[in-house]
Protein backbone atom coordinates (compact mmCIF):
# COMPACT_ATOMS: atom_id res chain seq x y z
CA UNK A 1 0.00 0.00 0.00
CA UNK A 2 1.46 2.86 -1.37
CA UNK A 3 4.80 1.87 -1.93
CA UNK A 4 5.59 0.85 1.56
CA UNK A 5 7.66 -2.81 2.21
CA UNK A 6 5.16 -5.02 3.79
CA UNK A 7 7.54 -7.80 4.51
CA UNK A 8 7.90 -6.72 7.95
CA UNK A 9 5.22 -7.95 10.37
CA UNK A 10 5.35 -5.41 13.76
CA UNK A 11 2.16 -6.98 15.27
CA UNK A 12 0.37 -10.52 14.25
CA UNK A 13 -2.71 -11.56 15.98
CA UNK A 14 -3.46 -15.29 15.07
CA UNK A 15 -6.85 -16.41 16.01
CA UNK A 16 -7.76 -14.76 19.12
CA UNK A 17 -10.74 -15.08 21.27
CA UNK A 18 -11.38 -12.70 24.63
CA UNK A 19 -14.10 -12.41 27.14
CA UNK A 20 -15.14 -10.58 30.13
CA UNK A 21 -16.28 -12.00 33.08
CA UNK A 22 -18.90 -9.89 34.81
CA UNK A 23 -20.28 -11.08 38.15
CA UNK A 24 -23.96 -10.50 38.99
CA UNK A 25 -26.84 -11.94 40.92
CA UNK A 26 -27.52 -14.40 38.42
CA UNK A 27 -23.83 -15.93 38.52
CA UNK A 28 -20.47 -15.54 36.55
CA UNK A 29 -21.59 -14.06 32.92
CA UNK A 30 -19.33 -13.68 30.13
CA UNK A 31 -19.87 -11.50 27.72
CA UNK A 32 -17.65 -12.81 24.62
CA UNK A 33 -16.11 -9.37 22.93
CA UNK A 34 -13.59 -11.10 20.81
CA UNK A 35 -14.39 -13.84 18.46
CA UNK A 36 -11.56 -15.81 16.59
CA UNK A 37 -9.82 -12.66 15.48
CA UNK A 38 -6.75 -12.57 13.28
CA UNK A 39 -4.98 -9.40 11.81
CA UNK A 40 -1.10 -9.03 10.58
CA UNK A 41 -0.47 -5.28 11.05
CA UNK A 42 3.26 -4.46 8.96
CA UNK A 43 5.94 -1.58 9.92
CA UNK A 44 4.89 1.49 8.74
CA UNK A 45 1.02 1.00 7.92
CA UNK A 46 -1.54 4.20 9.14
CA UNK A 47 -4.78 1.35 9.97
CA UNK A 48 -7.70 2.86 10.82
CA UNK A 49 -9.98 0.45 12.78
CA UNK A 50 -13.69 1.48 12.43
CA UNK A 51 -17.22 -0.06 14.51
CA UNK A 52 -19.59 1.02 16.34
CA UNK A 53 -19.37 1.12 20.69
CA UNK A 54 -18.99 -2.45 21.96
CA UNK A 55 -17.89 -3.98 18.97
CA UNK A 56 -14.83 -5.21 20.33
CA UNK A 57 -12.42 -2.16 18.80
CA UNK A 58 -11.20 -1.21 21.92
CA UNK A 59 -10.53 -4.59 23.32
CA UNK A 60 -8.74 -5.73 20.03
CA UNK A 61 -6.10 -2.87 20.66
CA UNK A 62 -5.32 -3.78 24.30
CA UNK A 63 -3.84 -7.11 23.40
CA UNK A 64 -1.72 -5.17 21.14
CA UNK A 65 0.61 -4.29 24.35
CA UNK A 66 -0.42 -6.83 26.54
CA UNK A 67 -2.95 -4.64 28.61
CA UNK A 68 -4.81 -7.95 28.03
CA UNK A 69 -4.46 -11.13 27.26
CA UNK A 70 -6.35 -13.24 24.74
CA UNK A 71 -8.26 -16.23 26.37
CA UNK A 72 -7.25 -18.84 23.46
CA UNK A 73 -5.09 -17.81 20.19
CA UNK A 74 -1.63 -15.47 20.45
CA UNK A 75 -0.74 -12.17 19.73
CA UNK A 76 2.93 -11.54 18.33
CA UNK A 77 4.67 -8.21 18.67
CA UNK A 78 7.54 -8.23 16.80
CA UNK A 79 8.34 -11.32 17.36
CA UNK A 80 7.34 -11.89 20.75
CA UNK A 81 4.64 -13.54 22.46
CA UNK A 82 3.09 -10.78 24.25
CA UNK A 83 1.85 -13.71 26.93
CA UNK A 84 5.76 -13.58 27.91
CA UNK A 85 6.11 -11.65 31.35
CA UNK A 86 9.95 -11.03 30.73
CA UNK A 87 9.48 -8.98 27.66
CA UNK A 88 6.53 -7.38 28.56
CA UNK A 89 8.49 -3.63 29.33
CA UNK A 90 9.90 -4.43 26.26
CA UNK A 91 6.61 -4.45 24.34
CA UNK A 92 4.95 -1.97 26.01
CA UNK A 93 8.04 0.56 24.66
CA UNK A 94 7.56 -0.52 20.93
CA UNK A 95 3.89 -0.61 21.13
CA UNK A 96 2.72 2.95 22.73
CA UNK A 97 -1.35 3.74 23.56
CA UNK A 98 -2.92 7.04 23.29
CA UNK A 99 -6.52 6.92 24.87
CA UNK A 100 -10.23 8.74 24.49
CA UNK A 101 -9.51 11.18 27.53
CA UNK A 102 -6.73 13.52 27.37
CA UNK A 103 -7.21 14.70 30.87
CA UNK A 104 -7.11 11.22 32.34
CA UNK A 105 -3.60 9.93 31.12
CA UNK A 106 -1.15 12.94 31.89
CA UNK A 107 0.25 12.13 34.97
CA UNK A 108 2.30 15.06 36.20
CA UNK A 109 1.50 18.83 36.79
CA UNK A 110 4.14 20.27 34.29
CA UNK A 111 3.79 19.40 30.54
CA UNK A 112 7.71 18.43 30.36
CA UNK A 113 7.74 16.40 33.19
CA UNK A 114 4.44 14.00 31.85
CA UNK A 115 6.27 13.59 29.00
CA UNK A 116 9.25 12.33 30.76
CA UNK A 117 6.92 10.10 32.72
CA UNK A 118 7.72 6.85 30.58
CA UNK A 119 11.37 7.83 30.36
CA UNK A 120 11.92 7.88 34.01
CA UNK A 121 9.93 4.49 34.26
CA UNK A 122 12.27 2.67 31.89
CA UNK A 123 15.58 4.18 33.64
CA UNK A 124 16.92 6.24 30.84
CA UNK A 125 19.77 8.63 31.94
CA UNK A 126 18.50 12.26 32.92
CA UNK A 127 20.27 13.65 30.29
CA UNK A 128 19.10 11.54 27.65
CA UNK A 129 15.37 11.91 29.01
CA UNK A 130 16.06 15.84 28.58
CA UNK A 131 17.61 15.09 25.43
CA UNK A 132 14.38 13.24 24.38
CA UNK A 133 11.59 15.48 25.77
CA UNK A 134 12.73 18.13 24.09
CA UNK A 135 12.71 16.25 20.59
CA UNK A 136 8.83 14.44 21.30
CA UNK A 137 7.77 18.25 22.31
CA UNK A 138 9.03 19.47 19.16
CA UNK A 139 8.13 16.86 16.86
CA UNK A 140 4.45 17.71 18.02
CA UNK A 141 4.74 21.01 18.17
CA UNK A 142 4.21 21.57 21.40
CA UNK A 143 7.56 22.99 22.69
CA UNK A 144 6.82 26.45 23.44
CA UNK A 145 4.68 24.82 26.02
CA UNK A 146 6.88 22.89 27.78
CA UNK A 147 6.59 24.75 31.65
CA UNK A 148 2.84 25.10 31.52
CA UNK A 149 -0.23 22.96 33.55
CA UNK A 150 -1.74 20.38 31.65
CA UNK A 151 -5.03 21.75 32.71
CA UNK A 152 -4.41 24.94 31.32
CA UNK A 153 -4.05 23.44 27.41
CA UNK A 154 -7.01 22.84 25.14
CA UNK A 155 -7.88 19.34 24.16
CA UNK A 156 -5.90 19.21 21.17
CA UNK A 157 -2.94 20.58 22.82
CA UNK A 158 -3.64 17.91 26.05
CA UNK A 159 -3.77 15.45 23.41
CA UNK A 160 -0.94 16.04 21.63
CA UNK A 161 0.99 16.18 25.21
CA UNK A 162 0.27 12.79 24.99
CA UNK A 163 1.18 11.72 22.09
CA UNK A 164 4.40 13.19 22.83
CA UNK A 165 4.66 10.89 25.76
CA UNK A 166 4.39 8.19 24.17
CA UNK A 167 6.95 8.78 20.98
CA UNK A 168 9.54 10.16 23.64
CA UNK A 169 9.82 5.91 24.24
CA UNK A 170 10.85 5.84 20.52
CA UNK A 171 8.06 3.14 19.94
CA UNK A 172 7.40 1.77 16.47
CA UNK A 173 3.67 1.48 16.71
CA UNK A 174 1.45 3.88 17.86
CA UNK A 175 -2.36 3.11 18.72
CA UNK A 176 -4.73 5.43 19.50
CA UNK A 177 -8.10 4.72 21.07
CA UNK A 178 -10.04 7.07 19.83
CA UNK A 179 -7.83 10.24 20.64
CA UNK A 180 -10.16 13.03 18.80
CA UNK A 181 -13.88 11.56 20.36
CA UNK A 182 -13.70 14.05 22.86
CA UNK A 183 -12.10 17.10 20.75
CA UNK A 184 -13.71 20.49 18.97
CA UNK A 185 -13.00 20.10 15.24
CA UNK A 186 -10.10 22.44 15.38
CA UNK A 187 -8.38 20.13 17.61
CA UNK A 188 -9.31 17.31 15.77
CA UNK A 189 -7.51 18.62 13.00
CA UNK A 190 -4.51 18.97 14.95
CA UNK A 191 -4.45 15.70 16.48
CA UNK A 192 -4.43 13.90 12.95
CA UNK A 193 -1.89 15.93 11.26
CA UNK A 194 0.15 15.36 13.69
CA UNK A 195 -0.39 11.69 13.81
CA UNK A 196 0.19 11.47 10.20
CA UNK A 197 3.24 13.61 10.39
CA UNK A 198 4.47 10.51 12.33
CA UNK A 199 3.51 8.12 10.08
CA UNK A 200 5.01 9.99 7.04
CA UNK A 201 8.17 11.33 8.72
CA UNK A 202 9.59 8.60 11.50
CA UNK A 203 7.94 5.33 9.62
CA UNK A 204 5.79 4.81 12.77
CA UNK A 205 3.02 2.52 12.51
CA UNK A 206 -0.23 4.18 13.33
CA UNK A 207 -3.37 1.91 14.50
CA UNK A 208 -6.03 4.68 14.68
CA UNK A 209 -9.49 3.23 15.78
CA UNK A 210 -12.10 6.21 15.95
CA UNK A 211 -15.64 6.67 15.05
CA UNK A 212 -15.05 9.50 12.01
CA UNK A 213 -15.59 8.37 8.92
CA UNK A 214 -13.15 10.84 7.48
CA UNK A 215 -9.98 10.56 9.35
CA UNK A 216 -10.39 6.49 8.52
CA UNK A 217 -10.36 7.60 4.98
CA UNK A 218 -6.84 8.85 5.19
CA UNK A 219 -5.65 5.84 6.07
CA UNK A 220 -3.51 3.09 4.56
CA UNK A 221 -5.83 0.49 5.24
CA UNK A 222 -9.21 0.40 7.02
CA UNK A 223 -10.71 -2.56 9.22
CA UNK A 224 -14.19 -2.99 10.19
CA UNK A 225 -15.66 -5.03 13.38
CA UNK A 226 -18.25 -5.99 13.94
CA UNK A 227 -19.84 -8.16 16.95
CA UNK A 228 -15.88 -9.09 17.82
CA UNK A 229 -15.24 -9.82 14.64
CA UNK A 230 -13.57 -8.65 11.53
CA UNK A 231 -15.67 -7.91 8.59
CA UNK A 232 -13.65 -5.89 6.15
CA UNK A 233 -10.20 -5.38 6.00
CA UNK A 234 -8.99 -3.59 2.88
CA UNK A 235 -8.24 0.02 1.20
CA UNK A 236 -10.24 2.21 2.43
CA UNK A 237 -11.11 3.00 -1.41
CA UNK A 238 -12.51 -0.84 -1.92
CA UNK A 239 -14.02 -0.53 2.23
CA UNK A 240 -16.44 2.53 1.54
CA UNK A 241 -17.74 1.83 -2.05
CA UNK A 242 -19.77 -0.84 0.35
CA UNK A 243 -22.01 1.48 1.47
CA UNK A 244 -24.89 -1.06 1.47
CA UNK A 245 -22.81 -3.36 3.97
CA UNK A 246 -21.56 -0.24 6.40
CA UNK A 247 -24.54 1.27 6.43
CA UNK A 248 -26.29 -2.65 7.80
CA UNK A 249 -24.18 -2.72 10.37
CA UNK A 250 -24.83 1.10 11.61
CA UNK A 251 -21.91 3.12 10.50
CA UNK A 252 -21.69 5.96 8.10
CA UNK A 253 -19.49 6.23 5.08
CA UNK A 254 -17.52 9.66 3.87
CA UNK A 255 -20.75 12.12 2.97
CA UNK A 256 -18.66 12.77 -0.83
CA UNK A 257 -18.67 8.73 -1.04
CA UNK A 258 -22.31 8.63 -0.13
CA UNK A 259 -22.78 11.47 -2.75
CA UNK A 260 -21.21 9.31 -5.37
CA UNK A 261 -22.61 6.16 -4.58
CA UNK A 262 -25.99 7.56 -4.79
CA UNK A 263 -25.64 9.10 -8.28
CA UNK A 264 -24.27 5.76 -9.05
CA UNK A 265 -27.23 4.11 -8.40
CA UNK A 266 -28.78 6.59 -10.36
CA UNK A 267 -27.48 5.27 -13.59
CA UNK A 268 -24.77 7.97 -13.39
CA UNK A 269 -21.13 7.19 -14.55
CA UNK A 270 -19.26 8.05 -11.73
CA UNK A 271 -16.77 5.62 -9.57
CA UNK A 272 -18.29 4.75 -5.64
CA UNK A 273 -14.24 4.06 -4.51
CA UNK A 274 -13.96 7.93 -4.24
CA UNK A 275 -13.35 9.09 -0.37
CA UNK A 276 -11.78 12.82 -0.73
CA UNK A 277 -13.37 15.61 -1.43
CA UNK A 278 -11.07 16.80 -4.26
CA UNK A 279 -11.22 13.36 -5.80
CA UNK A 280 -14.69 14.05 -5.47
CA UNK A 281 -15.06 17.58 -7.25
CA UNK A 282 -12.91 16.77 -10.37
CA UNK A 283 -15.17 13.22 -10.83
CA UNK A 284 -18.36 15.67 -10.81
CA UNK A 285 -16.45 18.05 -13.54
CA UNK A 286 -16.08 15.65 -15.82
CA UNK A 287 -19.29 13.46 -15.37
CA UNK A 288 -20.64 17.84 -16.45
CA UNK A 289 -18.11 17.76 -18.89
CA UNK A 290 -18.73 14.81 -20.47
CA UNK A 291 -22.85 15.58 -20.50
CA UNK A 292 -22.37 19.00 -22.08
CA UNK B 1 12.18 30.18 64.16
CA UNK B 2 8.39 32.34 64.18
CA UNK B 3 7.47 30.26 67.48
CA UNK B 4 10.85 30.23 69.57
CA UNK B 5 10.50 33.68 69.50
CA UNK B 6 9.28 34.56 72.66
CA UNK B 7 10.84 37.93 73.42
CA UNK B 8 9.56 41.08 71.10
CA UNK B 9 13.59 41.88 69.82
CA UNK B 10 13.88 38.01 68.84
CA UNK B 11 10.46 38.61 66.40
CA UNK B 12 12.46 41.69 65.16
CA UNK B 13 15.29 39.75 64.18
CA UNK B 14 12.69 36.91 62.75
CA UNK B 15 10.83 39.42 60.53
CA UNK B 16 14.23 41.03 59.87
CA UNK B 17 15.30 37.35 58.49
CA UNK B 18 11.93 37.37 56.70
CA UNK B 19 12.92 40.23 54.86
CA UNK B 20 16.52 39.35 53.86
CA UNK B 21 14.73 36.26 52.40
CA UNK B 22 11.93 38.10 50.79
CA UNK B 23 14.47 40.23 49.04
CA UNK B 24 16.71 36.90 47.65
CA UNK B 25 13.50 35.22 46.46
CA UNK B 26 12.95 38.35 43.77
CA UNK B 27 9.80 37.65 44.01
CA UNK B 28 7.48 41.10 44.02
CA UNK B 29 6.41 42.50 47.31
CA UNK B 30 2.72 43.09 46.12
CA UNK B 31 2.55 39.23 45.30
CA UNK B 32 3.42 38.15 49.31
CA UNK B 33 0.59 41.50 50.41
CA UNK B 34 -2.13 40.13 48.20
CA UNK B 35 -1.52 36.41 49.82
CA UNK B 36 -1.79 38.00 53.00
CA UNK B 37 -5.41 39.18 52.15
CA UNK B 38 -7.55 36.31 53.35
CA UNK B 39 -5.83 35.91 56.46
CA UNK B 40 -6.96 39.55 57.56
CA UNK B 41 -9.91 38.86 59.05
CA UNK B 42 -8.07 36.13 61.38
CA UNK B 43 -5.51 39.01 62.81
CA UNK B 44 -8.37 40.52 63.35
CA UNK B 45 -10.04 39.08 65.52
CA UNK B 46 -7.64 37.90 67.33
CA UNK B 47 -5.73 41.51 67.65
CA UNK B 48 -9.35 42.18 68.98
CA UNK B 49 -9.28 39.54 71.60
CA UNK B 50 -6.23 39.84 72.43
CA UNK B 51 -7.10 43.62 73.19
CA UNK B 52 -9.79 43.01 74.79
CA UNK B 53 -9.93 40.36 77.18
CA UNK B 54 -5.93 40.58 78.41
CA UNK B 55 -5.20 41.74 81.88
CA UNK B 56 -2.60 44.07 82.92
CA UNK B 57 -1.44 46.58 85.50
CA UNK B 58 -0.78 49.61 83.22
CA UNK B 59 -4.44 50.76 82.46
CA UNK B 60 -4.09 52.81 79.20
CA UNK B 61 -8.05 53.54 78.85
CA UNK B 62 -10.99 52.43 80.31
CA UNK B 63 -14.70 52.74 78.94
CA UNK B 64 -17.39 50.92 79.90
CA UNK B 65 -16.48 47.45 80.29
CA UNK B 66 -13.38 47.28 78.49
CA UNK B 67 -10.13 48.25 80.23
CA UNK B 68 -7.13 48.16 77.60
CA UNK B 69 -3.33 48.18 79.01
CA UNK B 70 -0.41 48.33 78.06
CA UNK B 71 0.55 44.39 78.34
CA UNK B 72 -2.21 43.97 76.10
CA UNK B 73 -1.43 45.96 73.48
CA UNK B 74 2.33 44.79 73.06
CA UNK B 75 0.99 41.47 73.05
CA UNK B 76 -1.40 42.18 70.52
CA UNK B 77 0.87 43.57 68.39
CA UNK B 78 3.30 40.42 68.85
CA UNK B 79 0.84 38.23 67.67
CA UNK B 80 -0.47 39.99 64.58
CA UNK B 81 3.41 40.57 63.65
CA UNK B 82 3.59 36.61 64.39
CA UNK B 83 0.95 35.73 62.39
CA UNK B 84 1.65 37.31 59.17
CA UNK B 85 5.04 36.81 59.47
CA UNK B 86 4.08 33.06 59.01
CA UNK B 87 1.82 32.99 56.27
CA UNK B 88 3.97 35.13 54.24
CA UNK B 89 6.85 32.93 55.43
CA UNK B 90 4.80 29.99 53.94
CA UNK B 91 3.81 31.52 50.98
CA UNK B 92 7.46 32.29 49.96
CA UNK B 93 8.41 28.20 49.98
CA UNK B 94 4.80 27.94 47.30
CA UNK B 95 5.69 30.90 45.46
CA UNK B 96 9.66 29.68 45.10
CA UNK B 97 9.04 25.82 44.87
CA UNK B 98 6.79 23.82 42.16
CA UNK B 99 4.75 20.87 43.50
CA UNK B 100 6.70 19.00 42.28
CA UNK B 101 10.11 19.62 43.24
CA UNK B 102 8.41 19.52 46.58
CA UNK B 103 6.39 15.96 46.35
CA UNK B 104 10.17 15.14 44.97
CA UNK B 105 12.01 16.47 48.16
CA UNK B 106 9.78 14.71 50.28
CA UNK B 107 10.31 11.67 48.44
CA UNK B 108 14.10 11.86 49.05
CA UNK B 109 13.87 12.99 52.80
CA UNK B 110 11.87 10.35 53.77
CA UNK B 111 13.76 7.58 52.01
CA UNK B 112 15.64 6.05 55.07
CA UNK B 113 11.84 5.16 56.06
CA UNK B 114 12.20 2.72 53.19
CA UNK B 115 14.42 0.47 55.67
CA UNK B 116 10.64 0.06 57.81
CA UNK B 117 8.52 -0.55 54.72
CA UNK B 118 7.21 2.85 54.42
CA UNK B 119 6.01 2.90 50.73
CA UNK B 120 7.46 6.18 50.63
CA UNK B 121 7.32 6.27 46.15
CA UNK B 122 3.70 5.60 46.12
CA UNK B 123 3.10 8.29 49.03
CA UNK B 124 4.72 10.62 46.61
CA UNK B 125 3.33 9.26 43.13
CA UNK B 126 0.16 10.10 44.88
CA UNK B 127 0.53 13.36 46.07
CA UNK B 128 1.58 14.51 42.75
CA UNK B 129 -1.48 12.42 41.36
CA UNK B 130 -3.34 14.14 43.66
CA UNK B 131 -2.22 17.80 42.83
CA UNK B 132 -2.44 17.06 38.97
CA UNK B 133 -6.09 16.41 39.73
CA UNK B 134 -7.33 18.66 41.67
CA UNK B 135 -8.19 21.43 38.76
CA UNK B 136 -9.78 18.64 36.85
CA UNK B 137 -11.92 17.52 39.50
CA UNK B 138 -13.47 21.32 40.86
CA UNK B 139 -14.13 21.85 36.93
CA UNK B 140 -15.85 18.47 36.60
CA UNK B 141 -17.60 19.43 40.09
CA UNK B 142 -18.47 22.28 38.64
CA UNK B 143 -20.28 20.93 35.88
CA UNK B 144 -21.98 18.54 37.87
CA UNK B 145 -23.20 21.43 40.04
CA UNK B 146 -24.47 22.87 36.72
CA UNK B 147 -26.09 19.70 35.68
CA UNK B 148 -27.75 19.21 38.95
CA UNK B 149 -29.17 22.58 39.03
CA UNK B 150 -30.57 22.12 35.29
CA UNK B 151 -32.56 19.24 36.50
CA UNK B 152 -33.84 21.38 39.74
CA UNK B 153 -31.83 21.08 42.38
CA UNK B 154 -31.54 23.23 44.62
CA UNK B 155 -28.59 24.10 46.67
CA UNK B 156 -28.91 27.97 47.95
CA UNK B 157 -31.71 27.51 50.03
CA UNK B 158 -32.67 26.02 54.11
CA UNK B 159 -30.62 25.21 57.16
CA UNK B 160 -27.58 23.28 57.17
CA UNK B 161 -28.43 19.99 57.30
CA UNK B 162 -30.83 20.51 54.04
CA UNK B 163 -28.09 22.21 52.11
CA UNK B 164 -25.84 19.41 52.64
CA UNK B 165 -28.53 17.02 51.89
CA UNK B 166 -28.28 18.55 48.95
CA UNK B 167 -25.04 17.73 48.19
CA UNK B 168 -24.85 14.32 48.19
CA UNK B 169 -26.30 14.23 43.95
CA UNK B 170 -23.01 16.27 43.71
CA UNK B 171 -20.67 13.74 45.30
CA UNK B 172 -22.26 10.66 43.91
CA UNK B 173 -21.24 11.54 40.52
CA UNK B 174 -18.26 12.88 41.25
CA UNK B 175 -16.79 10.32 43.01
CA UNK B 176 -18.26 7.55 40.31
CA UNK B 177 -16.09 9.78 37.73
CA UNK B 178 -13.47 10.10 40.27
CA UNK B 179 -13.12 6.01 40.18
CA UNK B 180 -13.49 5.93 36.54
CA UNK B 181 -10.40 8.40 35.60
CA UNK B 182 -8.19 6.44 38.39
CA UNK B 183 -9.27 3.38 36.22
CA UNK B 184 -7.80 5.01 33.21
CA UNK B 185 -5.43 6.99 34.48
CA UNK B 186 -3.62 3.46 35.94
CA UNK B 187 -4.21 1.65 32.23
CA UNK B 188 -2.46 4.80 30.88
CA UNK B 189 0.38 4.97 33.54
CA UNK B 190 0.50 0.97 32.90
CA UNK B 191 1.22 1.79 29.24
CA UNK B 192 3.78 3.93 29.60
CA UNK B 193 5.51 1.17 31.31
CA UNK B 194 4.85 2.11 34.94
CA UNK B 195 6.42 -0.64 37.65
CA UNK B 196 6.95 1.44 40.62
CA UNK B 197 9.84 3.74 42.04
CA UNK B 198 12.54 0.49 41.43
CA UNK B 199 14.48 1.65 39.21
CA UNK B 200 13.08 4.97 38.32
CA UNK B 201 15.50 7.97 37.23
CA UNK B 202 14.20 11.44 36.78
CA UNK B 203 14.13 14.41 34.44
CA UNK B 204 15.03 17.06 37.08
CA UNK B 205 17.70 15.51 39.35
CA UNK B 206 17.74 16.85 42.90
CA UNK B 207 21.41 17.85 43.95
CA UNK B 208 22.51 19.60 46.96
CA UNK B 209 25.16 22.43 46.36
CA UNK B 210 26.82 24.85 48.10
CA UNK B 211 24.04 27.52 47.92
CA UNK B 212 21.87 24.63 49.94
CA UNK B 213 24.65 24.42 52.79
CA UNK B 214 25.10 28.35 52.96
CA UNK B 215 21.12 28.42 53.56
CA UNK B 216 21.04 25.67 56.23
CA UNK B 217 23.73 27.37 57.86
CA UNK B 218 22.09 31.03 57.53
CA UNK B 219 18.63 29.75 58.72
CA UNK B 220 20.49 27.71 61.78
CA UNK B 221 22.61 31.13 62.53
CA UNK B 222 18.99 32.68 62.60
CA UNK B 223 17.13 30.27 64.58
CA UNK B 224 20.29 30.70 66.87
CA UNK B 225 20.26 34.76 67.14
CA UNK B 226 16.68 34.10 67.66
CA UNK B 227 17.04 31.94 70.73
CA UNK B 228 19.96 34.10 72.19
CA UNK B 229 17.71 37.21 71.86
CA UNK B 230 15.32 35.81 73.64
CA UNK B 231 17.51 35.04 77.44
CA UNK B 232 18.96 38.44 76.87
CA UNK B 233 16.63 40.83 75.50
Amino acid sequence: MKGKNLMDKIIEVKNISFSYKNEDETGINQIEVLKNVSLDIYKGEFIAVLGHNGCGKSTLAKHFNSVLLPDSGEVFVNGINTKDENKLFDIRQSVGMVFQNPDNQIVATIVEEDVAFALENLGVEPAEIRRRVDDALKTVNMFDYKDHAPHRLSGGQKQRVAIAGVIAMRPQCIVLDEPTAMLDPKGRSEVLKTIKYLNKNFNITIILITHYMEEAAQADRVVVMEKGQIILNDAPEKVFSQVDKLKSIGLDVPQVTELCYGLNQLGYNISTEIISEDECVNALLSLINNKS
Amino acid sequence: MLFSATSFYSLLLGFAFLIFIVILSQIPVKMIIKGLKPIIPIVIITTALNLFFITGETVLLKFWVITITLESVKFTVFIAVRIICLIAGTSLLTYTTSPITLTDAIERLFNPLKKIKVPVHELAMMMTIALRFIPTLIEETDKIMSAQKARGADLETGGIVQRSKAFIPILIPLFVSAFRRADDLALAMECRCYRGGEGRTRLKQLKTSTIDYIALALTILFLALVIIFNFYF
